[in-house]
């Protein structure tokens, strides 16, 4: 496609947290409650002509770094330049200003469109806005023109209706019309398509990619659909809790994908193909809540992958006990959650813990646990398990944060590609001191 | 597979009054679930497939009419009085929602939930035995024994709609409806729900109806595959023969419009389902249909088999002596505006 590697946007060390408001008693003794790391240290470029796909699951931070990209939501740390512009550091009036050069496209075409509003008149409100015409019949004019090349033909007969008079895909058009009708260079689409019929996606994705070609658009296509990404994006991103964990061109991530979340992205989706069953080698549990992030690499808990240097910790021993409970009988369960006490204090992103010894008990617990299932990960993290003083202790090795680095025509963030991280895992795994 | 159909839908119509007429939402379906099996329902929006689910277990709105035969291990639910039909539900007939925020009580813990659920059904269980009953189906859907009294806002959407299943499976129901069960979840997550599902036939012997607009969750869990437009199957088979070679045109084309990862071109059906007061004549499908012929304006399409365990409501399978002469030549389509797509 015609990107040609000039970028449009950089965006450098962005970081975008969402403070959790403490009690009104912290706020009175200056204590700052927690942070949601919606986007957490992200540097990436969209170059000119290209379209991006910035893929991850809800919780992922890939809508709140759209959104960040537009000034819509004010950046924690970290900037953004775009046409050589911070707009991070811009004031309200200017970046009202730029917005005219980038526009969004949301996910719900039934919450985007006013329903008071006729559709010529909320395709024609970003005119009024910016005080670009003043004439009405100009307005005019220019409405049916963008209602015209988005394909609502005639433009009269969709002029004077109103959003709730028009189907999902006649809104979602009518709202790239309003999006297209400052001539924007830069375009946000915030899973544009996801509320869509299948029958109704292609042709969005289609009038997308002409639109694009007519007015030399630049997209960020934010999406959870790796199908509809492969189709439409020249790069994808992948996001995971707040980072990119992988970037590259769309055939290499498709082909080759490296992280092991984007391979289970990809083995998660379900095929229209009779041959395929459901799969079975699935990561485990859900995205973890932001504001209280794993150690190390995120997704350590649920990567199948996962070794020595990629943050175990107390709270995965906590969730390793709790599938271990779900999956037996009550009388067994009863009697190892009596031996081990509550597993609340075990809920801290620390790499030392202390069970109750109980005679031995709570070792033997922790050693059935380990024979019932040794290719286990979590057991490659920990560095000892003693019995001191009537108490079990469990150490882990301490994390390594992983790194984003280029590897063959993709950059991951992964231990796995990372020399030094993979030399350190070596050297836990034959004890040699750190 | 015990080859024993829990379920018999026969001649089912269903269809309620509004100020423009009648819409017939449901408009002749038969189908049949055995133990264990799952059939998959799909379409796009607007086809019929959820008032279907609903129908099937007396779920309607009120000012609904049904007509036709539903038959649970052979009784008759649409000429059912409510009341044994409100005993049915639960312990025989389960529900498992899209949105499982919305189902669950936020004011009752986990263990109420199930509390309540059995004690309203099987009222002379003990404490212990509804604590090891729930929480032996908490575990085989992966919710640790440890969270049965929590409150439903401290799980994730994933864990919420395993506990919907939880609950729904928690009274060994013979068949369940699950309605886009998966829709609202990550795909990840979705891929553990359907496992889940897929699993239900070994663990509970449940016949299953899931309803979908996503093919690809009806390729990789359903056993059978039921495709719905206009309120009428316009193809039904196993799983595997339907999406490997379709019958319908409708089922063609839907499988050619899904962007999947093997997707090199986009394609797109034109127009969009109709509106179910007055549909087009003769085969609903006809305006939209790549392959009209004369017959299909002026006939109703007849069901026809053309192969073991398939069936198919489309004049390309005739039955040739039903079409009138030159009935085959093909109809010039009239070009489908945006302005009545979906």
């Amino acid at each position: 496609m015609s990107a040609n590697g000039e970028a449009l946007v950089s965006v450098r060390g962005l970081k975008t947290y969402y403070s959790i408001r403490g009690t009104f008693f912290d706020r009175l003794i200056g204590r700052t409650g927690a942070a949601v790391r919606a986007v957490d240290d992200v540097s990436l470029e969209l170059r000119k002509g290209e379209v991006l796909g910035l893929v991850g699951e809800s919780g992922s931070g890939k809508t709140t770094l759209g959104r960040t990209l537009l000034g819509l939501v004010p950046a924690t740390e970290g900037e953004v330049v775009f046409e050589d512009r911070d707009i991070t550091k811009l004031h309200e009036r200017e970046l009202r200003d730029m917005r005219r050069r980038m526009q969004m496209v949301f996910q719900d075409p039934h919450a985007s469109l006013n329903p008071a509003m006729t559709i010529a008149q909320a395709v024609g409100h970003p005119l009024e806005i910016h005080g670009l015409v003043r004439d009405k019949a100009v307005a005019r004019a220019r409405v049916a023109e963008a209602l015209e090349r988005v394909g609502l033909i005639p433009a009269e007969q969709f002029m004077d209706k109103y959003p709730s008079d028009l189907s999902g895909g006649q809104k979602q058009r009518a709202v790239i019309a309003r999006a297209i009708i400052l001539n924007p260079v830069l375009l946000v689409a915030d899973e544009p398509v996801s509320m869509l019929d299948m029958s109704v996606r292609a042709k969005i994705l289609e009038l997308m990619l002409s639109l694009k070609n007519d007015f030399d658009l630049t997209y960020l296509y934010i999406t959870h659909d790796l199908a509809t990404a492969k189709f439409f994006c020249d790069r994808i991103a992948i996001m995971y809790l707040g980072r990119v964990v992988e970037i590259g061109p769309s055939e290499a991530i498709y082909d080759d994908p490296k992280h092991p979340y984007t391979q289970a992205l990809l083995r998660a989706i379900p095929e229209p193909d009779p041959r395929r069953t459901v799969p079975r080698d699935l990561p485990r549990g859900e995205v973890p809540d932001a504001a209280r992030p794993p150690l190390g690499c995120s997704f350590h808990p649920r990567c199948p992958r996962a070794f020595e240097v990629c943050g175990w910790e107390s709270r995965d021993l906590k969730e390793l006990l709790e599938r271990r409970w779900a999956g037996m009988e009550e009388a067994g369960y009863e009697a190892e959650r009596a031996a081990v006490g509550p597993v609340e204090p075990l809920d801290e992103p620390v790499t030392h813990a202390e069970l109750p010894a109980r005679g031995g008990e709570v070792r033997g617990i922790l050693e059935r646990a380990r024979e019932s299932d040794p290719a286990e990960p979590f057991w490659t993290g920990v560095r000892r398990i003693a019995e001191t003083n009537g108490h079990v202790e469990v150490d882990w090795y301490e994390p390594v944060e992983p790194r984003l680095l280029p590897t063959g025509s993709v950059e991951v963030e992964c231990h796995l590609y990372d020399e030094e991280a993979l030399a350190e895992a070596g050297r836990r795994r034959s004890g040699i001191p750190e | 597979m015990s080859g024993q159909a829990v379920l018999e839908v026969r001649d089912l119509r269903l269809w309620y009054g509004t100020a423009r007429g009648s819409v017939r939402a449901v408009d002749g379906v038969s189908l049949e679930i055995d133990a264990g099996d799952t059939l998959g329902l799909v379409g796009e929006s607007g086809c019929g497939k959820t008032t279907l689910g609903r129908g099937i277990l007396g779920l309607l709105p009120e000012g609904a009419r049904a007509d036709g035969e539903v038959l649970y291990k052979g009784r008759n639910l649409v000429t059912m009085s409510p009341r044994e039909l409100r005993r049915l539900r639960g312990p025989e007939l389960g529900l498992i929602f899209q949105e499982p925020m919305t189902r669950l009580n936020p004011l009752l813990r986990i263990e109420d939930h199930f509390r309540e659920t059995l004690e309203q059904h099987e009222s002379k269980l003990t404490d212990a035995e509804v604590r090891r009953r729930s929480l032996d189906t908490l575990g085989r859907m992966g919710i640790p024994p440890t969270r049965f009294r929590q409150y439903p806002h401290e799980f994730s959407g994933g864990m919420r709609q395993r506990i919907m299943i939880a609950l729904a499976l928690v009274l060994r129901p013979s068949l369940l409806v699950a309605d886009e069960p998966t829709t609202s979840l990550d795909v990840i997550v979705e891929a553990q729900i359907l496992r889940i599902l897929a699993d239900l036939k070994a663990n509970f012997d449940t016949a299953l109806l899931l309803i979908t607009h996503n093919l690809g969750i009806v390729a990789e869990a359903c056993d059978r595959v039921a495709v719905m437009y206009a309120g009428q199957i316009a193809e039904e088979g196993p799983a595997r023969d339907v999406f490997g070679e379709p019958m319908h045109p409708y089922t063609r084309e839907l499988l050619r419009s899904t962007i999947s990862l093997d997707t090199t071109e986009l394609h797109s059906i034109p127009g969009a389902p109709p509106n179910l007061i007055d549909p087009p004549s003769g085969c609903h499908f006809h305006p939209r249909c790549p392959d009209v012929m004369q017959v299909c304006p002026v006939r109703d399409p007849v069901e026809t088999a053309p192969e073991p365990e398939r069936r198919v409501l489309c004049w390309l399978h005739g039955p040739e002596r039903e079409i009138p002469p030159g009935g085959t030549a093909r109809l010039e389509r009239e070009e489908i505006a945006v302005a009545e797509e979906a």
